[in-house]
């Protein structure tokens, strides 16, 4: 007879839909419980890179049903999570001068600056409008002629190929009035800063599936050989992740620390040679400063010189106010995995989806705020959800 | 190079709107004179509303319409819409204001008799579009056998509202011997939801962004008085019921668990969800359990009437994948809980703000 998961390897690389089957979930939760036993340790930490991740893991009730000696931490993985105080409070800023149209992803929306949010800048006067690609934003700019048009250029490199497809476009068919604001972030750099941080003994890394699509799983090489501990690119439904947490396990019972790809659906050693091509055809790679992690070597994205025109902030005077980090707020020590919601005073009572204080209550994608929503404002004693 | 941008300033007087002026006839569109209350206000109801609506009542066009009161209880609702797009994939802006004021008086167990309407229309507003969306209240008010027996309208001017907006009122008639109340949930209830989840806000939210999926979905936007009226009608008595529109299903069991103090567990595999409106909510980000019904009844009923109240959902045309989704599990703390299709737990909140498409 093949071993457990095999058989449920065999399954799921049919490419069939239902990547929810209960009975594979069994499956995988027999293997997990085995590997974890047979480890002989007494707490296995892993992390998920990925706010879809953790929203998926508490979802699916995941963390309920896997033994206790095996702990998933929430990393950095949330595009708007990571965006600092200073990116949101320059947008923000910017919206407000006059003839300006700001348009941002619908996540942006509710994220607090230093004293304001664009949402709260929208209720008082700022043309801000929600967009779903960079390219409505750039049609926006083509029918207001009159209006200069910003987007808000956030997230990973799952967002960066489009915006320089947009940016490509803007620039052959000469739109004059069509601007972006670069933030978007790196991944990988992020995942070194937080292997980094001391006292994180993590055993293995649930890597980004979507992300991963782009930049392929050839780049997590850097996991395994330097910090020591296995990489799985993962997708986002429940036996994906099941069958993620046994491949590490497995690695881990094994000793041999590697870059797996469970997620081979829709990743490939070397992602999407096109986008990337896209991608730094437009940006290229500068310092960035990350809410929680600070400032991170090369893990941003800036303009090459062809396309600056198109940076607003060097065309146009924008008045940069002072930025404050929230007091108290804790984001920062749970972006890196170090410290859990729950850690924070403010949490479930300062700070709540309906006001968030940090960036990681706004989001559905932050790590609070899926601790908010799935598992309740505390823990009750034993009584775990 | 730098410039201020203040120079570039320009007034926002709409290039646009300017030049649609240019082709507009006043006779194709609402102008400012259909709200003076003169001449052009009297044909704007002669001639669109009260061919659509004609009833006596109505008919009289005076201030009020008057109608006997039958004995037993009245229920009074009232609604506005002002939904954008107003013509979607299964309806529009017209029959969701019917069915919206019919489902809240039906899912008190009254049965809708009498609404009012009330329209505010931007100055600009096409007729052919005003006709189409009176068109789809007269066929709705039809089905769910109410009459519009008053009437008003007012014409705002360009940009001071989005095409049009409508209030509906309505009023039906409790009959005697049925309390049904969110408050009147008790342990062991069944929850019973009465077809798949999640299709008017996927129908909107395609609708409004032009994103399209391989199956297109449609707004399940639709009248339930006639399915309540049928569960009554058997003698069956659900404790509660709610049509769960903002805020999703989700939202409308957090309601009910707060107003009757009981934990609810519902289980994930038996909650129906077209396949369309799941990849819909997997690409945007979106949690199926929070995203928009106008056309589906979630009822509370005593375990022994589950099997029957399930009978007489699904004899409906609009329930026809009705099914039990869940229990209410005790009296006490309000929470709901969700058993995964894998067998895990985990807590189903109320909805906070509007659910945004993630980034990533």
């Amino acid at each position: 007879m093949l071993p457990v998961a095999l058989i449920v390897e065999c399954r799921m690389s049919r490419f069939t839909e239902d990547f929810e089957n209960p009975d594979d979930a069994k499956l995988l939760l027999r293997e997990i419980k085995n590997l974890a036993h047979s480890s002989n340790k007494e707490r296995i930490q892993f992390m998920e890179v990925c706010g879809t991740h953790t929203v998926a893991i508490f979802r699916y009730g995941i963390r309920e049903l896997i033994p206790n000696n095996i702990r998933l931490l929430s990393g950095p993985g949330c595009p708007v999570c990571v965006t600092p105080n200073s990116s949101i409070d320059h947008f923000i800023s910017l919206s407000e001068l006059p003839g300006v149209v700001a348009t941002v992803f619908g996540d942006m929306m509710r994220v607090p600056g230093s004293d304001s949010s664009l949402e709260m800048a929208k209720a008082s006067g700022s043309d801000v409008r929600v967009v779903y690609s960079s390219l409505d934003a750039l049609k926006i700019a083509r029918e207001n002629p009159d209006k200069q048009v910003v987007f808000f250029a956030v997230g990973f490199e799952t967002t960066a190929p489009t915006i320089a497809a947009t940016l490509l476009t803007a620039a052959r068919e000469g739109t004059q009035n069509f601007f972006v604001l670069p933030a978007n972030k790196l991944v990988p750099p992020a995942i070194r800063a937080v292997l980094d941080t001391e006292d994180l003994a993590l055993d293995g890394l649930i890597c980004p599936g979507h992300v991963s699509a782009i930049i392929g799983s050839r780049v997590y090489g850097f996991i395994p050989s330097q910090y020591g501990i296995g990489a799985v690119v993962t997708g986002f439904q429940s036996t994906d992740i099941l069958y993620a947490i046994c491949l590490l396990l497995r690695q881990v019972v094994e000793a041999k620390p590697r870059v797996q790809t469970q997620y081979s659906r829709l990743v490939s050693d070397d992602g999407n040679p096109a986008a990337l091509k896209i991608m730094y055809q437009v940006f290229e790679p500068c310092d960035s400063v990350w809410r929680g992690l600070g400032p991170i070597p090369m893990s941003g994205l800036k303009l090459r010189s062809e396309f600056s025109r198109f940076d607003f902030s060097e065309r146009f005077d924008v008045p940069i106010p002072e930025s404050l980090e929230a007091k108290g707020c804790l984001c920062g020590e749970v972006l890196r995995g170090k410290k859990e919601p729950y850690d924070c005073a403010l949490f479930g009572s300062a700070c709540t989806p309906e006001s968030p204080v940090g960036a990681c209550m706004v989001t559905t994608e932050g790590t609070c705020q899926a601790y908010y929503r799935y598992r309740g404002r505390r823990i009750q004693g034993e009584d775990r959800v | 190079m730098k410039s201020g941008l203040k120079r570039q300033r320009r007034k926002d007087s709409g290039v646009k709107g300017s030049m649609e002026k240019k082709e507009q006839r006043s006779s194709e569109f609402i102008t400012l004179a259909h709200g003076s209350g003169g001449k052009a206000a009297h044909e704007l109801i002669t001639r669109f509303f009260l061919p659509y609506f004609d009833n006596p009542i109505l008919r009289t066009l005076d201030d009020q319409g008057v109608f006997k009161i039958e004995s037993g209880r009245l229920a009074l609702t009232t609604d506005t819409y002002v939904v954008d797009p107003i013509f979607f994939r299964g309806g529009d802006i017209g029959k969701l204001a019917i069915c919206g004021t019919v489902n809240d008086l039906a899912v008190c167990g009254a049965r809708p008799v009498y609404l009012s309407a009330g329209f505010v229309l931007e100055e600009g507003f096409s007729l052919e579009k005003l006709e189409r969306i009176l068109s789809s209240m007269k066929e709705a008010s039809q089905e769910a056998k109410v009459t519009i027996i008053t009437a008003d309208t007012k014409v705002v001017e360009r940009g001071a509202c989005d095409e049009i907006f409508i209030n509906t009122s309505g009023i039906g008639i409790v009959p005697s011997g049925v309390e049904i109340s969110s408050k009147l949930v008790e342990a062991g209830d069944a929850v019973l939801v009465s077809g798949a989840i999640g299709e008017h806000g996927t129908a909107i939210i395609s609708e409004r962004e032009g994103i399209s999926f391989e199956t297109e979905v449609a707004s399940d936007c639709a009248p339930l008085s006639e399915m309540v009226g049928a569960i009554l009608a058997d003698g069956l008595r659900p404790h509660a019921m709610r049509d769960p529109t903002r805020g999703g299903l989700a939202t409308t069991l957090n309601e009910i668990a707060m107003a009757s103090h009981v934990e609810i567990e519902i289980e994930e595999a038996l909650v129906p969800i077209a396949t369309a409106v799941k990849s819909a909510c997997n690409l945007l980000g979106f949690d199926p359990l929070y995203v928009a019904n106008e056309g589906k009844l979630v009822a509370f009923v005593p375990e022994r009437e589950a099997h029957d109240t399930l009978t007489i959902m699904k004899q409906n045309k609009y329930g026809k994948n009705a099914a039990v989704i869940g229990r209410v599990v005790s009296k006490g703390e309000a929470r709901v809980y969700m058993r995964t299709r894998i067998g895990g737990r985990r807590l189903v909140d109320m909805l906070v703000g509007e659910q945004f498409p993630r980034i990533c």
